[in-house]
Order: C-alpha cells, then sequence, then structure tokens
C-alpha cells in the first residue's frame, strides 16, 4: 500500500498514525447525537428489527460459561423467537475458545462452516480480554479455536504497546494472529480486531488505531470487549465507520474498493439504541454495509429486547419478559 | 404593583420522577362548575408503557422488602399526608365542588385508610396464609405472596383522592407494584400525592400515577403481557368487559368495577396476590 510505503517499519507507521488529522470531538458527538434523533416508525421499524436480528453475534463471555449454557444460546440463536417462525436466525454465536466444539454441535447442521447461509461461530482469543499474554500464546490461543472450527475470531489488541506508541509491536502482533488465522485448506478465518476504545483515551488514539488495525488487516474492527465501561458508544463508532468509509475510497471506492467491516459491543440493550446504529451506519458508509459480513452487534440481552418489540409489532400489544427467554 | 400568580406545571408521576407526558399532549382541568384549574399532563400509551417498565424494574426491591418494613414505609406516606391536609382540603373544594367539612371528611377519611392498610404490611400473611392439614408427616404451608405488577384505574366519579388511596393502598401492601390512572376530571389531588410519594421513603416506581384518559390508556395496560393484575375499580363508564376479555389473554388477574372508593377490606388486600404452598417434611424424632 503506497499509503505508507512498502516500509512497513515503526517509524513509517508512526509517521503516518501521527499525521492523521485530530477528531474534532464536539463535531463528532454532535454528529452522532444528530443521527441519533431519527424517528422510525412502523414498517421501517419492522425492517430494521429484522436486519438488528440478522446483524446479532450472540454473545455468551462470562467465567461462569458451561457447554449447557452455550447449547441454550444456540438454540436461541437458531429460533430466536419460538412464538414466530418468521423471525430471522443472528449472524453468529460468540463464545470463548474451549466453548467452540460445544457450540459446532450445537449448532449442527445450522453451522455455517463456511457457506454463506447458516449461524457462524466467533471466538474469543489472544488472551481475550486484557490481551496480557505472550505473542506465542496469544497465536497458540488462536490456532485452537480455528481448529476447533470457529469462522471468525474476535482478538485484542495489546492496549498497553498501543498507548505507549509502540504501534510496530501492536501491528506485527495483529498481522500473526491473521496468519494463525489460517485453516489447513488456505482459508482464513476471519478476524475481527478489538480496540477496546473505554481504555484508548481520546478518539484520536480511536482513529489511530482503527488505522492501524485496517492496515495489519484486519477483517473487521470491533469497538470493545463489553469489559471495561465505556464500551461501544455511538460516537466511538461513528468515528470508527469514518475510517472504514476512508479506507474503502482510498483503495478504489465504487471500483474494487476494500470493505472492512465494524463491530459496536457492549452497552447496546435497546432496539432503540440499536436503531440509531443502523442511522449511523447508512448514513456514514452506506446501507450496503448493512450486512452480516460488514456489520454486527455485539450483544446478548439486545436480542430480547428486540423480540419484546417484534412481538409488540406483530400483535399490536405489548409485550413482557416473560415472553422471551432468560439469558 | 400587582403580584403574578405563579401556577403550578402537574405532571406525570413514573419510576419516581416527574416527566411531562411522551406525547408531550395536555388538557385543562376545570372546577365543578367550569372554571380553569389547572393543566394535567395527559398521559399516552408510552408513559403507560413507561411506567410498566418503571414498575416491574421496582418489583424486585419492594417485594423483597419485609412485611414490617413495608409497613412503616406506608405509615410514613400517612404522616405527610397529615401534613399537607390543607392543601388536599383545597384541592378537593375547587375540583370536586365540595364544602370544606365534605373535603375534610375525604382527606380525613383518605389518611386513615392509609394507616389501616399500613398496619396490615406485616399481619395479612397470617389472616391470609394457613396451614394445612395433610395425610402425612409434612407441614403445609399456604401464604399469599404479592402478584406482580398492578394496573389500575382509579374511580373517576368523586372521591378523587380517596379513591385513589383505597386502590393503591391494598395494592403495595403485599409487595406489588402500581401503575394507576387517575380520576380525569379531578386529577389535582393524585398529583399531589405523587409529591408526597416523591418526598417519602417509597421507592420509585412503587407506585406510578398517569393523569389523563382511562378509556385511551387503559386498553393498553390490560393488554400489556408484563402486567399481572388488572383493578377496574374506576372503569365503569368505560367498556370494561372488553378490557377483561384483553386481559384474560395474558393470565391477569383482574377486578370488576365498584360504584364510589372501595372500602377499605382484607378481600381487596387479598385479591392481588396469589397463594404460594410449600410441604415440609415433620422430624420424626
Amino acid at each position: 500500500m503506497d499509503l505508507i510505503g512498502t516500509d512497513l517499519t515503526e517509524k513509517s507507521l508512526k509517521l503516518h498514525l501521527e499525521g492523521l488529522p485530530g477528531v474534532d470531538a464536539v463535531g463528532l458527538e454532535q454528529r452522532a447525537a444528530s443521527l441519533g434523533t431519527r424517528s422510525i416508525k412502523t414498517t421501517s421499524k419492522a425492517w430494521a428489527l429484522d436486519t438488528i436480528i440478522r446483524l446479532i453475534d450472540l454473545t455468551t463471555l462470562e467465567g461462569a460459561d458451561t457447554p449447557g449454557k452455550v447449547r441454550s444460546l444456540v438454540a436461541k440463536a437458531i429460533t430466536p423467537d419460538p412464538l414466530d417462525p418468521s423471525t430471522p436466525r443472528v449472524a453468529a454465536v460468540c463464545v470463548y475458545g474451549d466453548m467452540v466444539p460445544a457450540a459446532v454441535d450445537a449448532l449442527g447442521d445450522s453451522w455455517s462452516n463456511g457457506k454463506d447461509d447458516g449461524i457462524n461461530i466467533a471466538a474469543v482469543a489472544t488472551a481475550f480480554p486484557s490481551g496480557r499474554a505472550s505473542l506465542r500464546v496469544k497465536l497458540a490461543d488462536t490456532a485452537d479455536a480455528v481448529t476447533n472450527g470457529a469462522d471468525e475470531i474476535d482478538m485484542v489488541i495489546d492496549r498497553g504497546a498501543f498507548l505507549a506508541g509502540h504501534y510496530g509491536l501492536v501491528f506485527d502482533q495483529i498481522v500473526a494472529v491473521k496468519d494463525a488465522c489460517r485453516r489447513a485448506d488456505g482459508t482464513y478465518a476471519h478476524l475481527k480486531v478489538i480496540l477496546e476504545t473505554g481504555e484508548l483515551n481520546t478518539y484520536d488514539n480511536v482513529r489511530k488505531a482503527s488505522w492501524l488495525a485496517i492496515l495489519a488487516g484486519g477483517d473487521f474492527i470491533k469497538t470493545s470487549t463489553g469489559k471495561v465501561a465505556p464500551a461501544a458508544t455511538l460516537p466511538v463508532t461513528l468515528l470508527m465507520l469514518e475510517v472504514v468509509r476512508d479506507w474503502y475510497r482510498l483503495t478504489g471506492g465504487a471500483s474494487g474498493g476494500q470493505r472492512i467491516g465494524v463491530k459496536p459491543a457492549g452497552g447496546i440493550r435497546s432496539s432503540k439504541d440499536a436503531i440509531k446504529y443502523l442511522v449511523t451506519v447508512a448514513e456514514t458508509v452506506g446501507e450496503e454495509w448493512l450486512t452480516p459480513h460488514l456489520f454486527r452487534f455485539g450483544a446478548s440481552s439486545l436480542l430480547n429486547d428486540v423480540l419484546l418489540q417484534r412481538q409488540k409489532l406483530s400483535t399490536g400489544r405489548y409485550s413482557g419478559p416473560d415472553y422471551v427467554t432468560m439469558d | 404593583m400587582t403580584r403574578l400568580a405563579v401556577p403550578k406545571t402537574y405532571k406525570l408521576y413514573i419510576g419516581g420522577k416527574f416527566p411531562r407526558s411522551e406525547s408531550g399532549r395536555t388538557y385543562e382541568v376545570l372546577s365543578k362548575k367550569g372554571a380553569f384549574l389547572a393543566n394535567a399532563a395527559l398521559a399516552s400509551r408510552k408513559d403507560a408503557r413507561d411506567a410498566v417498565v418503571a414498575a416491574r424494574s421496582a418489583l424486585g426491591g419492594w417485594s423483597g422488602a419485609t412485611g414490617y418494613n413495608r409497613g412503616q414505609v406506608l405509615y410514613r406516606i400517612a404522616e405527610l399526608l397529615e401534613g399537607r391536609r390543607d392543601q388536599f382540603v383545597d384541592e378537593l373544594m375547587s375540583s370536586e365542588g365540595l364544602s370544606k367539612a365534605a373535603a375534610t371528611k375525604q382527606v380525613d377519611t383518605s389518611i386513615d385508610a392509609w394507616v389501616w392498610y399500613a398496619g396490615w404490611a406485616d399481619k395479612y400473611v397470617q389472616v391470609a396464609g394457613n396451614g394445612n392439614a395433610v395425610s402425612g408427616p409434612y407441614f403445609n404451608l399456604s401464604t399469599p405472596e404479592p402478584t406482580g405488577v398492578v394496573a389500575a384505574i382509579a374511580p373517576q366519579e368523586g372521591n378523587s383522592l380517596l379513591g385513589l388511596v383505597a386502590v393503591v393502598a391494598p395494592a403495595v401492601l403485599t409487595g406489588n407494584t402500581v401503575v394507576v390512572v387517575a380520576s380525569e376530571a379531578a386529577p389535582l389531588a393524585a398529583i399531589s400525592l405523587s409529591e408526597v410519594l416523591a418526598t417519602s421513603d417509597v421507592p420509585g416506581g412503587v407506585i406510578n400515577i398517569l393523569t389523563g384518559s382511562p378509556q385511551e390508556i387503559a386498553p393498553w395496560l390490560a393488554g400489556h403481557a408484563d402486567v399481572n393484575a388488572l383493578d377496574l375499580a374506576g372503569a365503569e363508564a368505560i367498556d370494561w368487559v372488553d378490557l377483561q376479555v384483553m386481559a384474560a389473554d395474558t393470565l391477569k388477574r383482574v377486578l370488576p368495577p365498584v360504584t364510589g372508593a372501595p372500602a377499605p377490606s382484607l378481600e381487596r388486600i387479598v385479591a392481588l396476590t396469589e397463594t404460594k404452598t410449600v410441604w415440609h417434611t415433620k422430624s420424626l424424632i
């Protein structure tokens, strides 16, 4: 990429990343707030709710996870609302690496396993959520999940190194993890790079980290692990979408530009919030990004709220938590 | 210079806060003789929905508190009502057109009813519960438990304070949380009661008071799947049979309309509870 030359050194990365324009924080927050004021009703809302479900990475990332819990998560991913078979399926289930075999078993025929239809399995790797392990451990963690059948790998960047300015180290680690995503048949598991924006402190850092992750070959950039507050916010997601848009234009735009995905995760609990994200995506990078290949919500309780809203639209009455599964 | 009066803005009471109606609507509250009294918020279905969410989130803490604690909290409301009696008397005189004596009587009766119900909070279980004789070496105990979120239509004809108290107090003392639609024509006493509640020890969301049209809001509450019981005390004038049918869809407990304010009774308390029966072995030693 002639953007930073062929010489991918710490120095050239630093020159590029620190040469990025600063983020207008006030403007960014106002833009995000104004995108959040759209009123989406009736048929548009019905479309939005179904789209949200299709974009969800249904997630369980607890220390107390068991194969049984993963099975019930998968059952919900396949049939989100047993009262309404027309409910679409979610995009993927997101679990810890050691739960991937349980997810494979539970999904059965519904597992995408490389096909375009079906539910993907995303596994968090590289010493999620802190990322504090040696590179060897991170790579083994990643390769193990891929071997077990993970279609997507959610890796965390080394925020300590990033904040200390060791961009080259972070870059090399992402490249190495991407390499570890290679399957035996030569294909690659999708790599989502978690920036953990809650720990990056400034919008400028979020912009730099997004560029870094994209340059290093990430297929998706993801806001957060969900373990740090604040998790996903609308301004941060908007900023990351702007980087994705700039990258798309820079690599050729409509004539073969490279489309990078974005995944806000953590803290999106209501349909209302999720719809704001849909509007932001459509207004920033365009509606073609509203597919599971390019946009995901990392969420667990969001699905229940969307189902309640969906039931309200189809029955005309307010529904309640008794009519969705407990998580 | 003449002093300008400072009119009060009347708002809803949802989740311990005083929001305006989501719809932005208000309606004019008139005195019995037709003179303008105030603008009150005209609650919409979304306000009702928000109130149910608030009531649901308050349910765990309130129903989990001890009966003794709930009794203390409710008694404290009676104390605060007592301190504001003049305001309530004035409001009842202007909005219901009562004489001072009649208004005072209604306020007194309301406070007394509140105290009476507060006293039941740690006693109704003993009276309504039961030890059942069973043919085996078991203790078999039935105890009443709160039903959950109760939606109520307060009496609409007169008794704008007493009716509200007589609907709300028996529901909350057992640990239920309430969304109540106040008297549409005379909501002032209800709004003042909400100010009393906000400064009392009742957790936000336990009692939510909406002002507006029962005709408009009641169907949304009756059909709401997250409401466990429907008290139609003041629904005489609207099509309450339809409401009962809607409520049946989601297996709600329904109390029928009453004429006037419901008299304080243990039956009203027990009507909004569910019986739980537990078995426990008797030691044979």
